[in-house]
């Protein structure tokens, strides 16, 4: 079943068709829904959607979103209802790495829109932009649970935190270099609480 | 030093791993209640213990699972509001990354009390690494017959699962949480029904803080009415205080109820006083909600008696003079801060987390965001402190949730406090912010 309810993007027929979890993913959107009563799988629809949005190049297309919604026996309409709620969620392709500047009142006091214009000047693209070469998205992100450890960004499952100009650039070199999709559900994380 | 009873063996090597956290005494409380203990018996601890649920509202917690409805033949469920997201809180989150079997610990031994076959931990999309380690505990826990059929050969059996969120504030408030874990957007619903009544999928739920739960394995262990020998009056035992801002030692304390707020900030054994030698401005001590406090009312009360950290002596005084104990999340800020740049920091994460359902919270925290960047831009004229109080006392009280409310109570405070701050801004129509120019750019005034 395809749908039109996708907003702006437009929907793909063949683009759907080849929209299918690897083994490894499948595996785990099993292991997810085995979590709840079987006539409550669609509980499993923000943990699956996470998985998805790795699995699909970092953010959920129209099709991705009906592959979704064909996998937990759910309405098109009832992903995209979430989808469009939570701000985890990308509905547009984005960098492959997307850097999420925490601006929240004890990230602020510590410098946090430093933090954000030293990115913006370094990456030559503003808040909500990515770079030309598609490696570096930058987003401004509220309160993330990181205020002792001000100022902070998150990038995948990595919590930056403690910045300074020079973690900046080391972290940005590392990302470069590594030149790889990260996402909310990468294995390997850092993190320095 | 105070007691601690939650985070005590915080520095221990590997006590993430099940093997060093039973060696240093892990899961007795699972032991005692299942081996020596009625279900009631453990509610009756809690109850005795005067624990309030440290997410924020301060309810007791003994009386909120008195109030779980168990008809024949239902299931019940404990869901554990990981979803800290409350600006100025990371207490869940040190607690859960540190001591992951704290909180599994006392998921069976609250499941136990409460008669849930299974739970759930919310977890917050942006904690996804802190999922990964809760859920390598409890994969522990299950390799070792904690978690699973007949543990301990009773005839108790637990299942405990993780759930990610997807990045909502609103998914703290415990309907919209629900909602959530049901698969849908996190818009809270009307109550009554409670979740007590009518929770996950309709059944009879529990939900509590990660905090509270955890508090539940000392509470078992020592008893009740050991437990509530700490602390003052009604504000028992130990609390987790997020304490960030300009101070020399943001992170983590686990205090005993009753210290001084005086102590909490310039003791060496907390906060460590104020970052550069600068002079205490304000607080927030309870998370980004909760009314602001200048640093004379933030240290004595109205009365003239010294402010305790307890949710009666932060609260002395009502909202003229008084604030909240709340979340726990403590902010603090230095003589330089600007408290209107800092209400619009807050104003913009109200108007950004506002799940859209009543008017007066989604029209009226974004009204009040573009007043707030009025003033940070030298546009706003006098009569705009007035349209923001205005605002403010419109949302208050008419939203389902208490996202209003909270919404609404940093404006009027820092309006209460601070207003010749806002009359200045307005008259010179200019608006200079170094409140943060310390951290990164080192100018910091002589």
């Amino acid at each position: 079943m395809s749908s039109q309810v996708h907003g702006a993007q437009k929907f793909d027929n063949a683009k759907r068709s080849e929209t299918v979890f690897s083994e490894d993913a499948m595996k785990t959107v099993q292991t997810i829904i085995s979590r709840y009563p079987a006539d409550k799988i669609k509980s499993a629809l923000l943990p699956v959607l996470h998985v998805a949005q790795a699995e699909f190049g970092g953010w959920l297309s129209p099709e991705t979103m009906d592959y979704v919604a064909s996998v937990l026996k759910i309405k098109p309409i009832e992903v995209f209802e979430v989808a469009s709620f939570y701000s985890m969620y990308n509905l547009k392709p984005m960098g492959k790495c997307v850097l999420e500047v925490c601006q929240t009142s004890s990230c602020w006091l510590n410098g946090a829109e430093d933090i954000v214009k030293y990115i913006e000047k370094k990456l030559n693209i503003k808040v909500g932009e990515t770079t030309k070469d598609g490696m570096f998205s930058l987003k401004v992100a509220e309160c993330l649970g990181s205020c002792g450890t001000a100022p902070m960004l998150q990038c995948g499952a990595s919590y930056h935190e403690n910045l300074t100009y020079e973690k900046v650039d080391s972290l940005l070199e590392n990302y470069k270099a590594e030149g790889k999709l990260k996402s909310y559900t990468d294995l390997d994380y850092k993190n320095t609480l | 030093m105070g007691r601690k009873l939650l985070i005590h063996n915080d520095k221990v090597p590997n006590i993430h791993t099940l093997e060093v956290y039973r060696a240093n005494g892990g899961y007795a409380s699972v032991e005692k209640a299942l081996k020596t203990m009625q279900p009631d018996q453990v509610t009756d601890e809690v109850k005795k213990s005067g624990l309030r649920g440290r997410g924020g509202a301060g309810f007791p917690t003994g009386m909120k699972w008195g109030f779980l409805a168990k008809p024949e033949g239902v299931n019940r469920y404990l869901v554990c509001n990981a979803d800290e997201s409350e600006p100025g809180t990371f207490k869940d989150r040190y607690l859960m990354e540190k001591i992951p079997h704290a909180l599994i610990e006392g998921m069976i031994t609250s499941s136990y009390a409460l008669g849930a076959k299974t739970s759930y931990i919310y977890i917050r999309g942006e904690y996804f690494y802190v999922a990964r380690i809760v859920e390598a505990a409890i994969a522990e826990a299950y390799a070792a017959g904690w978690l699973g059929k007949n543990i301990l050969g009773t005839d108790f059996s637990h299942d405990c699962y993780v759930q990610v969120g997807g990045g909502a504030y609103i998914c703290g408030e415990e309907t919209a949480l629900l909602e959530s874990l049901e698969g849908k957007r996190g818009n809270p619903r009307i109550k009554p029904p409670f979740p007590a009544v009518a929770g996950l999928w309709g059944c009879p739920t529990v939900v509590n803080n990660v905090e509270t739960i955890a508090a539940v394995v000392p509470i078992v262990n020592m008893g009740g009415e050991e437990y509530a020998k700490i602390g003052i009056g009604k504000s028992t035992g130990t609390k987790l205080i997020s304490a960030s801002g300009h101070i020399n030692k943001p992170g983590v304390y686990e205090i005993e109820l009753g210290i001084t707020v005086e102590e909490f900030i310039f003791s060496e054994e907390y906060c460590g006083g104020i970052r550069n030698g600068k002079k205490l401005k304000a607080i927030v001590a309870g998370g980004s909600s909760v009314p602001i406090l200048p640093a004379a009312l933030a240290l004595t009360t109205a009365k003239g008696e010294p402010r305790l950290m307890t949710y009666e002596s932060l609260a002395d005084g009502g909202f003229l003079t008084g604030t909240m104990l709340g979340s726990g999340g403590f902010i603090v800020m230095d003589e330089d801060t600007s408290i209107v740049k800092n209400l619009f920091t807050f104003s913009r994460f109200y108007h950004h987390e506002s799940c859209g359902q009543c008017s007066p919270c989604r029209e009226g925290t974004g009204w009040m965001e573009k007043i707030l960047q009025k003033f940070l831009n030298g546009t706003a004229n006098e009569s705009d402190v007035d349209l923001l109080w205005d605002i403010q006392s419109k949302i208050e009280g008419k939203t389902i949730c208490p996202l209003g409310e909270a919404a609404a109570w940093p404006v009027a405070a820092a309006i209460r406090h601070f207003k010749h701050e806002f009359i200045e801004i307005a008259q010179k129509k200019k608006f200079v912010d170094i409140s943060h120019y310390d951290r990164l750019n080192k100018l910091v005034k002589a």
